[in-house]
């Protein structure tokens, strides 16, 4: 029986269990309810729970934790000449054990048969990879028969589980279902109860976001120690060539270079022409739209601009590759100058105007939030409203525009499909803006496309310019954040 | 005051300094007029680049939604399609050479002499190699044509299209273009006896993975991006209404609750690519949850949604009024009841805005899709969540990056139909909005 299957069942039963707990305490009532506690409904929600979250929790903890405890077992079975391997050689040979566990199943019954003589070294091994073959398992060479006899153990391991799982679920479910059906009484305090389980849950549901969080960190740190055994960070952090040689599996001695440093440059240069182009644009288009326009001009033009923001990157990537790449080249083969169809310039541009709502809207509420006393003050010397703003609004709104260009900036340097499709491949170390440069997140999506071989350092490099991704846009958000928060408490 | 001054004639040095004064005045007045130009500037760049966007996208994807196709009447040879003479034998219908059947019935319709090889070759170039499947589709539905005639609507091949199109010019040199002057006045002919005409492009949203573009369709990826929508309602938003419920209204102002919220605000701003890499490590590697399938697409999208959906819905709760709790609560609701029975239902108008925005962001997300192998060259239909599919973003990508002509045309296509997804549920949030908003 499948896990869903059983939860399908669970859920069948709490639905029966709350109409079964409502009918119970009116029953235990003889139709007088008004005694209680609680309400017959939270005597049907409190047997609800007490059916069905045990039995869920127990399911969840096997699952979580069957496959190291088979494997602990399997592994006892292969001889002692298995448990003196390295490491490397041990997860081998115990993949070989999984997947003919897994071929297992599938076998008929004679050619079980096969495979049990196969155990006993009465046929030949290679009859027994054949037939595994014929059912989609296919092994580099003729089984061990220790190594057949492992699998048939962890086989059956796996079938009893499948038969004595449910069966554990559904007796704690109807032990519980019998526990709770006891309790209920006048006197049970089943809304404080169900109200309290309902806290819990919901309390579960906002640690989500911390595990994510959490999860993110520990699996991209994890592979970047991983990579950090290949390759020494000094050389990562420091390096100023990047190519990192895809080797063919196997071969060894062909490490490639990878420096961050070119990365880094282009993912930097390209966010700086971006943001050369959303600051301005954004910074005038909120103050126009917060201090001249007249509220119809700004209930249309505010959300059409935010549409900037809301079209996929993939679309801004694809407009950049076929339109505005070929534009800027043909513009700059005009004028004389050589600019290549994925340049620094090309990439940065449409991001910028990507960004520029971000910019704009929270320039737009941070402009707007300027005390009127400030603006009138300043009319009342006589001042120009351009010069109100320039001389008293932006300064006093600084620190909230600063905030908002560094998520800006934080949103470019994290951009992903516009540089995939628009800024080129090639690690270049170059001040000239026509050229292609290439970002980290160009590279993350080059080395990690394709065949994946997790232990090689091609890949492993992916997490590590992940992390220092993820620092860099972390430590910009929690500053811009700590800016834009502080600025709004001095004028609250 | 300064030109009274300057009116009543007093002394020159009080002249010129209103002189002065006056110039500075207009200096100054048209700084300000040319500060209120630069935002008009400013406001005119980031809508006109909009409009660019669209007229760039929609000028080259329209044409995708057509596609020429030729009108041959296909006489289903049972020699070729079941020499066995028994209809009943799916394997040899599905091994037939039915490429065969349309050639033969293009060189009937052209006139082309059967004898000459270069002369059925340069005919055979002008059917889509995709009408192979298109001939077997019908006999497999239907075993009786066999032996009959029928006529057939067949995809015409990639370089004829794109020469009704206009993408081929005619005034290219012959030695240049992809089709020779023969093959033009066997199109135009065809075009003349309206054997061959574009019609409406239904393969574009049928079709899977195909290297060629006459073939390729959005099928596969529509139904990938359908179960990932699906699988990031049922996990996003739950979640998140928990999520923001409880960081809303039960949590105490604590480090806790101070420390998930930093968390959620932070997670909202996270490269999405770094999702990926999560995904890829976490449900790939560590779960073992399988390549390229929409579920783990799903789950990623989930997490990465999840915190615009619990912002979205903890505005929503906090624009309940307190008239509304108190209430409830002075009729002897419990706090649970009260969020329960009456806060929960008025914010929902507000939660479903928010879960229609977050969705909005996730059918367009791209980059961590890319991570998980969602990259993949898929034909047929997924049946289930655990199947390998594409998505639509990922689909533009990859056709984006191919490198024929004929899908130029199919990825700003593709773009308009995501764009067009898009545009619809952003207009249902706003009409919701607008529909439930409620002054208290």
């Amino acid at each position: 029986m499948s896990n869903l299957t059983i939860l399908a069942i669970l859920a069948a039963a709490a639905v029966l269990a709350y109409l079964v707990g409502r009918y119970r305490s009116v029953q235990v009532a003889n139709g007088n309810t008004t005694g209680f506690h609680s309400r017959p409904s939270y005597h049907g929600a409190y047997l609800a729970i007490w059916t069905v979250v045990p039995a869920a929790l127990l399911l969840a903890a096997w699952t979580a934790a069957d496959n190291p405890i088979f494997e602990y077992f399997t592994a006892k079975q292969l001889p002692e000449s298995y448990q003196e391997k390295s490491e490397a050689q041990q997860s081998l040979t115990m993949n070989v054990v999984e997947s003919i566990a897994d071929g297992l199943p599938r076998l008929t019954p004679r050619e079980e048969e096969v495979l049990r003589k196969a155990r006993y070294g009465f046929v030949t091994d290679q009859t027994a990879r054949d037939v595994l073959a014929d059912h989609g398992v296919i092994l580099g060479s003729a089984p061990d028969p220790k190594v057949v006899n492992a699998a048939v153990y962890l086989a059956d391991l796996r079938s009893w589980a499948r038969i004595i799982l449910p069966i554990a679920c559904f007796a704690l479910a109807a032990a519980c279902f019998a526990w709770g059906f006891r309790n209920i009484s006048p006197r049970l305090r089943a809304r404080t109860y169900v109200e309290r389980s309902m806290t819990a849950a919901l309390f579960t549901a906002s640690t989500v976001a911390v595990l994510t969080t959490v999860g993110i960190v520990l699996s991209v740190l994890f592979e970047t120690i991983h990579f950090f055994q290949h390759v020494s960070p000094m050389n990562f952090f420091f390096g100023t060539v990047w190519d990192p040689r895809f080797s063919a599996a196997g071969s060894e001695g062909s490490e490639g270079q990878f420096g961050l440093l070119p990365l880094l440059w282009g993912t930097m240069y390209i966010s700086l022409v971006a943001l050369l182009v959303a600051v301005p644009v954004g910074l005038f288009a909120a103050i126009y739209m917060s201090e001249y326009a007249g509220t119809k001009v700004r209930t249309v033009a505010k959300p059409l601009l935010e549409i900037l923001a809301g079209i996929p990157t993939i679309v801004y990537g694809f407009f950049a590759l076929v339109t505005f790449g070929p534009f800027l080249r043909d513009a700059g083969a005009a004028v004389g100058l050589d600019i290549s169809a994925s340049s620094v310039l090309t990439a940065g541009i449409v991001m910028g105007v990507m960004i520029i709502p971000f910019v704009s809207s929270l320039s737009d509420d941070i402009i707007n939030a300027v005390p009127g006393s400030l603006r009138e003050g300043s009319y009342g010397l006589g001042a120009t409203q351009s010069e109100t703003i320039k001389r008293v609004i932006l300064p006093a709104a600084l620190p909230g525009i600063v905030g908002a260009v560094l998520l800006a900036a934080s949103r470019a340097i994290g951009e992903t499909m516009i540089v995939v499709l628009a800024a080129g491949i090639a690690a270049n170390l170059t001040l000239n803006p026509f050229e292609q440069v290439t970002t980290i997140t160009v590279k993350i999506v080059s080395q990690l496309t394709g065949d994946l071989e997790f232990n090689s350092p091609q890949t492993l490099v992916a997490f590590a310019l992940g992390l220092t991704l993820f620092v860099i846009t972390l430590g910009l958000n929690v500053y811009a954040l700590y800016i834009v928060r502080k600025y709004r408490e001095q004028y609250e | 005051m300064t030109d009274q001054t300057v009116g009543s004639g007093g002394l020159p040095g009080i002249k010129s300094a209103a002189h002065e004064s006056g110039k500075r005045l207009a200096k100054r007045h048209a700084a300000e007029r040319r500060f209120r130009w630069y935002g008009i500037a400013a406001l005119a760049f980031g809508l006109g680049f909009l409009v660019i966007l669209f007229g760039s996208i929609i000028g080259k994807g329209w044409t995708a939604f057509l596609q020429t196709s030729v009108h041959l009447n296909v006489y289903f040879d049972p020699e070729i399609v079941n020499p066995s003479g028994n209809p009943a034998d799916r394997d040899e219908l599905l091994r037939a050479n039915y490429a065969k059947l349309a050639d033969q019935a293009l060189y009937k319709a052209l006139g082309v002499n059967e004898e000459d090889r270069k002369e059925r070759r340069a005919a055979n170039a002008l059917l889509s190699r995709g009408v192979d499947t298109q001939l077997k589709d019908i006999v497999l539905e239907d075993p009786s044509v066999i032996g009959e005639k029928r006529e057939v609507w067949l995809l015409a091949a990639d370089d004829v299209d794109a020469l009704l199109k206009g993408s081929i010019r005619r005034d290219t040199p012959e030695e240049r273009r992809a089709l020779d002057d023969r093959q033009i006045g066997w199109i135009d002919t065809l075009v003349d006896d309206g054997k061959m005409e574009k019609r409406f492009n239904t393969g574009l949203f049928v079709y899977g993975a195909s290297s060629y573009p006459e073939t390729a369709g959005l099928g596969v990826a529509l139904i990938g991006s359908l179960f990932m929508m699906m699988i990031v309602i049922l996990v996003s938003v739950p979640l998140a209404v928990a999520a923001a419920t409880y960081l809303e209204e039960f949590a105490a102002k604590n480090r806790i609750s101070d420390m998930i919220e930093v968390n959620i605000n932070n997670l909202a701003a996270v490269p999405s690519i770094v999702f990926g890499l999560l995904g890829l490590a976490i449900f790939i590697n560590f779960l073992g949850l399988p390549r390229s399938a929409p579920i783990v697409g799903g789950l990623v999208l989930s997490l990465m949604t999840l915190p615009t959906i619990i912002i979205a819905t903890r505005a929503a709760l906090k624009a309940v009024p307190p008239s509304i709790r108190e209430g409830a609560l002075g009729v002897g609701a419990s706090k649970h009841q009260v969020i329960l029975h009456h806060v929960l239902p008025l914010a929902l108008p507000g939660i479903l805005t928010g879960t229609i925005i977050g969705l909005v962001q996730a059918l367009g997300e791209t980059a961590p899709l890319l991570m998980i192998g969602m990259v993949a060259f898929v034909a047929d239909y997924p049946s289930s969540p655990m199947d390998p599919a594409t998505a639509l973003p990922v689909q533009i990508y990859m056709w984006a990056t191919a490198a024929e002509r004929g899908f130029i045309e199919r990825t700003a296509g593709a773009t308009m139909v995501l764009l067009a997804f898009l545009i619809v549920m952003n207009s249902l949030a706003v009409y919701l909005r607008h529909k439930f908003e409620r002054k208290w």
